[in-house]
């Protein structure tokens, strides 16, 4: 099952996307920020290269209660599937902090689906339009969607993947200041993708450091 | 004008890298010291000071505002920037109680060239 992910992207490939990853993350918290009207403290992100199985693993080692995701695909040059992940028990509490507070709890659970797929779509969205302007590529976002339960059911989303098993798992924390709320935003895409991901990035590599990167590592 | 030298932090070497590019395109004559994260700044900043700091925010270990808040204890009239996407009010707010500049990234060149050109100022000024 495993596959020799490291070898896919070379060690400043990946440092260029972490760095895509956090200036795209750190916009969205921003976003979130006027949304709930209190900081969003951020991690700094961790981009792991790993197979679904792992990813599932990685999570169900961090998180043992169920699970609340964002979910929304997008396409372009290269297509994958980002995801929002939070514990259930935030969900009402991430609903509350955006909505002021001063609805009553009936409100609040009939709104949740709503509010979560909007924030979802805010952040990802965020999240995605920057790492996309930096690429100098533009991506097609669907409509967020909310799925319950854990790993596997964020992971394993039909249809399944045409080529390969390796997906990219980037993986930052956040937390909402003064609010019980933390999370983290996952990015899944097959072997095409990553493969038209790494050309995208030694372009951009080039780009930011005025320096060429050689022709014999661009492609693989 | 006096050649300067610059303390680039960032855990990011493409970051690193970039904003090398910037500094060596409008000031080629200034010397660039790198460092990875917090401490291995202040232990370089220890053996000899720097005059002017670029700063990264979001690092593992210490972040970029714990480092401005040392380094501007070792070299109270230091410009330092810090240097974010993170543009939350927060973030800016404690910036600027530490005296540091806060550039968004990607850092541009402009937004370089403008402190930096505020920064020269500040330290001639200094030294007159």
């Amino acid at each position: 099952m495993t596959q020799p992910t490291a070898t896919v992207l070379d060690e400043l490939e990946l440092d260029a996307l972490n760095e895509l990853v956090n200036i795209g993350v750190s916009r969205a918290a921003n976003s979130l920020r006027s949304m709930v009207g209190r900081q969003v403290l951020l991690s700094a992100p961790k981009v792991r290269l790993v197979s679904r199985p792992d990813a599932i693993e990685l999570l169900d080692q961090s998180e043992a209660s169920q699970l609340v995701a964002v979910h929304q695909v997008f396409e372009g040059d290269i297509t994958g599937r980002a995801l929002l992940i939070f514990p259930e028990t935030n969900s009402l509490e991430l609903v509350r902090a955006v909505t002021g507070g001063e609805l009553p709890l009936e409100d609040i659970i009939e709104l949740e689906q709503e509010a979560l797929a909007e924030i979802g779509n805010i952040i990802l969205n965020g999240c995605l339009a920057t790492i996309a302007n930096m690429l100098q590529r533009s991506l097609k976002m669907s409509l967020p969607e909310v799925l319950r339960g854990r790993g596997p059911a964020f992971f394993e989303l039909d249809p399944p993947p045409e080529a390969g098993d390796v997906v990219l798992f980037l993986y930052i924390d956040f937390a909402v200041s003064e609010r019980d709320i933390r999370g983290y935003v996952a990015m899944l895409m097959d072997m095409p993708s990553l493969e038209a991901l790494k050309v995208l990035l030694v372009e951009f590599i080039e780009r930011s450091t005025g320096q060429t990167v050689s022709p014999s590592d661009a492609s693989h | 004008m006096a050649a300067y030298k610059v303390l680039i932090v960032d855990d990011s070497k493409l970051a690193r890298m970039s904003i090398a590019k910037a500094l060596t395109s409008l000031q080629p004559d200034w010397t660039r010291v790198e460092a990875t994260n917090a401490d291995e700044a202040l232990a370089l900043a220890k053996q000899s000071p720097f005059d002017i700091a670029l700063l990264d925010f979001n690092m593992p270990g210490r972040d970029g505002l714990g480092l401005a808040a040392d380094l501007r204890e070792m070299s109270p009239d230091m410009p330092i920037a810090l240097v974010s996407a993170n543009v939350q009010q927060e973030i800016m707010h404690k910036a600027a109680a530490v005296g540091a500049d806060f550039l968004a990234k990607p850092l541009t060149e402009g937004a370089l060239r403008d402190f930096l050109s505020g920064a020269a100022a500040r330290l001639n000024e200094a030294s007159r």
